[in-house]
């Protein structure tokens, strides 16, 4: 059984502008990590690199989008789009684990060069978040 | 122009993570994607070609602590969804102050160990 799968026609459901604030939000947030650890050193610039950049633009685009799919069959969707924003945070949250693996794994192997590095990096975040996903959903289940 | 190339870079790279997020099925594989390292592939990147192997590490030992902080500002953010039933944007906004306390809490903890 295929546990994931791609809805390819979900991307249009998003409009161009949500996708430029994403884009911009990103942007923003990765010259204010960039800007903060010139001015107050790596220490504290390392902070925001975790820090939640676009979470509020795509928490509010999966409320609006879950709410406006019960509006097209004249349901009320608050409530609905509420908990389906609330999925997303509870991901992430699981998600940040993964996040923290792959901060450690910089950290470890960053004597090895940038490339080395990020790359062990990037596999490491990504088996992790499988298994948080996965770890996550044997818990609903039992 | 380092400061165009950082928006650029972290502009792109958010942006694809996004994407996957919003194609992804279920919807909390998609979550996962709401805590993605893009912010910090396009920094590392930069930092690597930059500063010296020390520096990045420092950075990324600081992003431990940052990303400890995520996931209670996305447990808050579910708690003040469900339990407080503020809107999508009032809690992601109002859970940025756990951010901001846990991230800078733990750092002086760790500076004072």
């Amino acid at each position: 059984m295929m546990l994931v799968k791609l809805k390819v026609s979900a991307l249009k459901e998003t409009r161009w502008y949500e996708y430029l604030v994403r884009f911009g939000l990103g942007g923003l947030t990765t010259v204010l990590a960039g800007v903060i650890a010139d001015r107050f050193g790596p220490a504290t610039g390392g902070l925001f690199l975790a820090f939640p950049a676009i979470f509020c633009a795509s928490a509010t685009l999966i409320e609006k989008h879950e709410r406006q799919r019960k509006a097209r069959k004249n349901l009320r969707g608050r409530k609905r789009g509420r908990e389906a924003a609330a999925l997303d945070a509870t991901g992430a949250a699981w998600g940040s684990l993964a996040l923290a693996g792959f901060a450690v794994v910089v950290w470890l192997a960053a004597p090895l060069g940038g490339a080395a590095a990020l790359a062990l990096a990037s596999l490491v975040w990504l088996v992790a978040a499988a298994a948080a996903w996965l770890v996550r959903r044997q818990l609903r289940h039992s | 122009m380092e400061y165009v190339i950082r928006f650029l870079a972290g502009g792109v790279i958010v942006s694809l993570f996004a994407i996957l997020g919003d194609v992804l099925r279920p919807k909390s594989v998609a979550g996962l994607f709401g805590a993605a390292p893009s912010v910090a592939l396009a920094t590392l990147t930069l930092a690597f070609a930059k500063h010296s192997s020390g520096y990045v590490a420092a950075e990324s030992r600081a992003m431990i602590l940052g990303a400890a902080a995520l996931g209670v500002y996305s447990f808050a953010v579910c708690q003040l969804l469900m339990r407080a039933h503020l809107s999508a944007l009032a809690s992601t906004l109002c859970a940025a102050a756990a951010w901001f306390i846990t991230a800078f809490g733990l750092q002086q903890m760790m500076a004072g160990l």
